[in-house]
Order: C-alpha cells, then structure tokens, then sequence
C-alpha cells in the first residue's frame, strides 16, 4: 500500500512493539505528529517539557523493560538538546531509538532555519546514525535501527529524516519482525556474517572451567552486562555452584541479589571494604559484562595484582582495554554462565569466603539525635516501599548513599547514569519508568544540585498522574565535589555551595504536586507514608548536613585497598 | 613502546558518511593522519581504507577494536611493515627553462623509473610509484631544478603471500559475533 513516510515511519514502531513515544514536536517533525493523532489508541505519546527529558524517559523506559525505548524530537535545538540523553545511553549501553526530523532537502545544509547536521553530531555517542533521504529507503532504515539498538552490546541509534521524506508516499508492505532479516540492507547485513550461529566458543569455556577447578580463592564481578543480558539467574545458579563471592558494579546492581550471602557489595571508588580487598587478595578474578571503568579498576597495573583475569563480554573491544587479562569468552552472558555451569562441578571455599567477609560489606554511617543523616532515609525507604519499587537516582554522593543501602533484587530495578555521570538523569528516567510499570512503586533519589538541572520535567509528572516519589537529599551543596575539595582541594570550596532558590515545597506545589519539609527520620517517614499512598506525585525535601561524605573512598588511580577514607 | 608508522587496512561499506566515521575515530583519540588512502574493492559496495597513523603496538590495538566494532567496517588488519608491500603515486611538476635542465631532470626521472607524463616550455611532471624513500630521495634530487608542485596519494599496501584482510581468524569471529547477533535483535 502506497502511504506517507510519516506513516510508514509510525507503522514500522508498531512492527517494532512500540506501545510508547517520549517527545517534543516542532517544525519539522509536523507530519509525523499530524501522523500520530490518528494513531493514538496505538501508541502512547508523552509529552515533556524538554527533549532531554524525552530522551532520558525512552533511556528510563528501555532500562527498566529491557525493550528498545523510543523518542522524538524535531531538527535543530530539538535534536542537539537529546545529545547529553544520547550519550547518557551510549555509555550505560542502554537500547533506545532517537528519531529526529530534518530540514527538508532542498535546504539541506545551507543554514537553514532549525537545521543541524545531527548525524555528524552524534557519530561518537551512537551505535549507528542514518539520515534518510529517500521515502522508499524509510522502512528498512527503522527495521535495522531497531535490530542494531538491542542486539548485541546494546546502545542508543538515531535516525534523521528529512521533512519531505515524511510527506512523500512510498510503498509500504508490514514485515514481522522475524522476517526482518531476510530483506533489504538488514538482510545484507546479516548474510555478511552468517559463518556461524553466534554461540560462545567451547573451547574457551572448557579452559575457563579448568581455572575455576584450580583456583582457591574465585571472585566474580557482576557488571552492567548481566543486567543488559538479563543473566540474573544464570549469574546466581554460577556464582553458588562455584561458591565465589560477588562484588557488584554500579552497573551491575540488580544483576545479583543484594542480600544473597556471597555479595561483598558494591566495588570500585566507593566500593566496600570487602569487595576491593577481595580483588586485592584473590587468585582468579571472573569479571562478567564488565569494562573495568577508571572507577572500578581505579589503577589497572595493579588491579587485581595475584590473580588471573578473565573477561567474559559480548563486545570483543573490551578485552584487554582497560586492563590486561589472562583469558577471555566472547558471547551472551546468559548464554555463556549457562554453559560455563553445566560444566564446573561443584566448589566449595570456606576459608576464602570465611576471609572476605571477614571486612563489612557495607558502610555503617553514624546516626546522630536530631538530625537526618542519608543512611535514616535511604534505611526508611527501603522499610517502607515495596521490596519491587524501581529506584532511578541522579549523580552525585546520593546516588553511591543509594547504592550503598538498598538491595537490588532484579535487574531493571536500579535506574542511574554510570558511565556518563548525568546530573538531571533520574526524574525524566523515573518517568520513563513509572510509565511502563503503572503499578510499581518508582522512587527517584536526587541531591538539590542534580534535582535543579531538569526539574521542569515535574511538570509531565503531574500532567501523566506519575506517582513518582522525588526524594531530594538537600544538603545545600554540591556534594561529592565539595567531599573532593574538602579531602584533595584544601577546603576551598570554590563555587560548590547552593544556599540559593528554590523553596522546594513551594515548588512542588507550584507543580501541582504534594511538597514536604523534612528535617529527621520522623518527619520522613509520616511524608513517606503520605506518598506511598496519596497517588499522585511528591517531592520530600530531606535536609541534610552539608559536610556528609561518602564512605570509604579510593581516590582517582589509586591502588585499590589505598582506603582515603573508611 | 616505541611509536612507529604503521599501517592498517579496513574494509568499509561504500556509503556516504562511512569514512567521516572511520577518521573521526583517529582524530577523536588525538592522532594525526599520515596517510590516507580509499578507493572501491573488486566489490562495488565494499570499499578499502588504508591508513597510516604514528602509534605504540598497543594504541594500534585499541584503534583496531574500536574500527572493528562500527557496523560499517567489515574487517581490519594492521600490516607489519616487514609482511606488507606499500605503494603510493607521486605527482611532481618541476621548474624546467632550457633544454639542459629538462634533460637532467629526465634523466633522474629514468633512473627512479618514474615517466614524464606532462612537458611545458617551463616545467616538466612526473609521475613516480614507490614507497616512502624513493619519493624522498628523488624530491632531494628535483629540489634544485625548483619543485612547483607536489602532490601524493597516500600510501596503499597489500600483505605479502597469500594471507588476504579478509581471513576467519578466531579474533575476527569475536568481533564478528558482536554484529552476528544482529539476528537476536529480530
């Protein structure tokens, strides 16, 4: 059938399973927003107030459902405003499609009014971008965009149409979605390395097998790979098979259960005690979907200096990047802890584990009379949510105080920016949350700095009815900079210092929203309670003391047990 | 480790934007492009980079992996100057008033064996095919009749024997089974 690109554009999302849209319309996406009135009962748009709240939801969306999550935006400012959005994806490895209209053709790179060259924009933070000129080009464009976003490592895709493509008509014919890779460019693409089904190699699990019979003292990292591959289940059935513990990336968290005996807890700069001797001190270190970030291996000559490495990850380009290794398995991580399971016998390592935990797993912070430390918040909140509640965080110290004391059972259920640190992440990811899971309790901890950044976005809170929970650490500055300016930079606390608007309650307010004042643990938990059940969205401003600090710390390319602070 | 000139190989799709994507990777990363090389495969879609960058063993590693996994780049091979044949065209007009000057210069010309492929009154162009230190050696020989123009084409390089860039190595599978997944994304 002969239609619109906007149409055809509307009917490949539908191809895809697309039940929603985040965006922002203008000139020239018009057609395809004109397109969509009539697709209303098919696919759910939601308007932001920003393009980067739009592209943080699809990112929200996509990390909590494990589907691709999908935005809108027009040319111009639009698309430049998904950039910080985009790469935010890129660097959690998050599956969204981004599509952007352009200015039509003819005006194509003559400064033109709202245009920019978004494709060349976006080239390093992108898996694959595509500016689509030609009608007939439409559908096969979306189809391999999708295929690319989610297959394996996943990540964000952008796809820029010109105006006039989404006017003029072309032949459309709908295509399942497994018949997607017997035609067009998707089906070239895939002929191209059609050698052999993409199974692990045998051989390299085999030697791996042979390195856990050997070692005494294993110990797995799980990463942001297990969470993207959904491998919880696989990891756990390996991990306690082979009885090693387990430190948990920021990445990772949810890939293994927080409260399972063998978890050391989280590992890096802010990783516990046990987690960072253990790496110190183990003889085979299994790290899996994990990339050694400078925040994990903070210094990699040394970075687990008695043990052998082994690496298992789906993207080749990892190994041996940020750290050297002794072995590595290419492949799915469900796939591989599968096989790798089958295959080693039972282990058991008390002295080794009995060692490990012989350090706290967790920090304990001190509880002081009269005031709200981030351990009473973070404790009550996970007292009084249901142990399913999805977390999405901003960046900052609240972010490591979250990670610190919740317990992550499923992945999906921590939201956060790790690798591209996104202040401004978490409201617009909490929506993306509470959107897909109506029925899920969704808590968003934020800090007064990170909450400032896109709290425009509380303004699609209210219109959607999100019962989305905005807890605000408020400790009246720019925490963990000035946490590095008082333990590096001499106290000088040089621009980090919010004593300034706005009234958060008041703001809340002005949003349509309930808004509380907290100043202990009482006062919290009664605002708390009142959220959990009032079914629209909060904002509890919680004050904290300004000179709270995360605990322990590792400074930046230290050796890992080099403790700055306990 | 020591930064050498070294060159790497890569197989592209032959689209539009495929080699602002492959430079930018360089460029990105701080490195200088010595010599850049594209022209189609006996493929018509598929084209063949070749690029010459400064860099340690294991920055050519890193650059490696990184152009391996853009869905673009169907294979890449550094070539080790030892196991590689490196070739580029050389393009020299140079300042020739009398019929002495010319003589030499075309006398120069034979001994490089390189050919006269234009004459002027004035000037004289010739065309030269080598590596590196032949068109060295010749521009320090042409200098002193006065170079007008200069122009190369970048270095192009085949590995020795029957090896070829497109060999199923075990390293190549790996890389390969990022994108061969392509069919799980359905």
């Amino acid at each position: 059938m002969k239609m619109t690109g906007a149409r055809i554009l509307l009917e490949c999302l539908l191809e895809q399973g697309v039940d929603t849209v985040f965006g922002y319309p203008g000139g020239t996406i018009l057609n395809v927003y004109d397109e969509l009135y009539g697709f209303g009962d098919r696919i759910r748009h939601v308007l932001t107030a920003h393009e980067q709240g739009a592209c943080h939801a699809a990112d929200g969306y996509a990390r909590s459902t494990g589907k691709v999550g999908v935005c809108f935006a027009t040319s111009g400012p639009g698309a430049t405003n998904l950039v910080t959005g985009i790469a935010t994806a890129y660097l959690d490895s998050s599956p969204i499609v981004c599509i952007t209209c352009n200015v039509s053709a003819p005006l194509i790179g003559k400064d033109s009014f709202q245009e920019v060259d978004i494709t060349g924009v976006t080239m390093p933070i992108t898996k694959c971008n595509y500016l689509v000129r030609d009608v007939n080009a439409l559908a096969d464009t979306v189809r391999e965009a999708f295929a690319i976003a989610r297959s394996g490592r996943p990540g964000p895709v952008l796809i820029d149409i010109v105006k006039n493509v989404t006017a003029e008509r072309a032949e459309y014919e709908p295509l399942a979605r497994r018949e997607h890779g017997t035609s067009g460019r998707l089906g070239e693409l895939m002929s191209r390395y059609d050698f052999k089904p993409p199974e692990p190699d045998m051989d390299d699990i085999r030697k791996l097998a042979a390195m856990i019979k050997e070692s005494k003292r294993p110990l797995l990292i799980c990463g942001g790979g297990v969470v993207r591959s959904r491998a919880d289940r696989e990891f756990k059935a390996f991990a306690h098979k082979i009885d090693a513990p387990v430190a948990i990336t920021l990445m990772g968290a949810g890939g293994f259960e927080g409260r399972d005996p063998l978890t050391t807890g989280m590992i890096g700069m802010h990783g516990s005690q046990a987690s960072n001797i253990a790496v110190d001190l183990c003889d085979l270190l299994i790290a899996v979907g994990c990339r050694f970030s400078d925040r994990v291996a903070l210094k990699p000559d040394t970075f687990a200096r008695n043990a052998k490495i082994v690496q298992i990850d789906i993207d080749r380009a990892e190994i041996n990047k940020n750290v050297e290794t002794d072995h590595h398995i290419i492949g799915d991580a469900k796939r591989v802890l599968s096989l790798l399971t089958e295959l080693v016998p039972e282990q058991i390592h008390d002295p080794w584990k009995k060692e490990v935990f012989s350090h706290p797993t967790e920090t304990h912070y001190d509880e002081r009379e009269g005031t709200l430390t981030p351990g009473q918040v973070l404790t009550t909140i996970a007292r009084l949510c249901p142990q399913d509640t999805i977390v999405s965080t901003d960046v900052g110290q609240h972010q490591m105080w979250a990670i610190q004391h919740f317990h992550f059972d499923y992945p999906g259920q921590l939201l956060t920016s790790g690798g591209f640190g996104t202040m401004g992440f978490g409201l617009g990811a909490a929506i993306g949350a509470q959107v897909s899971h109506p029925d899920k309790t969704v808590v968003h901890i934020t800090g007064d700095g990170s909450f400032r950044m896109n709290l425009n976005e509380l303004a699609t809170e209210q219109y959607y009815r999100l019962p989305i929970i905005n807890v605000i650490f408020n400790n009246g500055t720019l925490g963990m900079v000035r946490q590095w300016q008082n333990l590096i930079y001499q106290q000088h606390y040089s621009q980090t210092t919010l004593d300034r608007a706005p009234d958060f309650v008041k703001l809340a307010e002005a949003f349509g929203l309930s808004g509380f004042r907290v100043t202990d643990v009482t006062q919290f938990a009664e605002a708390l309670k009142y959220a959990l059940k009032c079914k629209h969205g909060c904002v509890i401003d919680c004050a904290i003391n300004i000179d709270e600090m995360v605990r322990p710390m590792v400074g930046g390319g230290e050796h890992i047990t080099n403790f700055m602070i306990n | 480790m020591n930064a050498q000139r070294n060159t790497l190989a890569v197989l592209v799709d032959n689209e539009a934007g495929v080699l602002s994507r492959v430079a930018r990777l360089f460029s990105g990363k701080g490195y200088n492009i010595e010599s850049l090389a594209v022209g189609t495969t006996d493929d018509p879609r598929v084209s063949r980079i070749t690029i010459e960058v400064i860099a340690d063993e294991k920055q050519i590693r890193l650059l490696s992996n990184q152009l391996r996994k853009l869905i673009c780049v169907h294979s890449v091979k550094a070539l080790k100057p030892q196991h590689a044949i490196r070739r580029e065209l050389v393009l020299i007009k140079v300042l020739a008033e009398d019929f002495g000057q010319r003589n030499e210069i075309i006398q120069i010309a034979n001994i490089f064996r390189a050919s006269i492929i234009d004459v002027s009154k004035s000037s004289l162009t010739i065309a030269l095919i080598g590596d590196e230190s032949k068109a060295e050696a010749i521009q320090n020989l042409l200098k002193e009749f006065g170079i007008l123009e200069l122009v190369r084409t970048g270095m192009v390089a085949l590995e020795r024997g029957q090896y070829t860039i497109d060999e199923q190595t075990k390293e190549k599978g790996e890389f390969d089974y990022g994108k061969n997944v392509l069919r799980e994304g359905l």
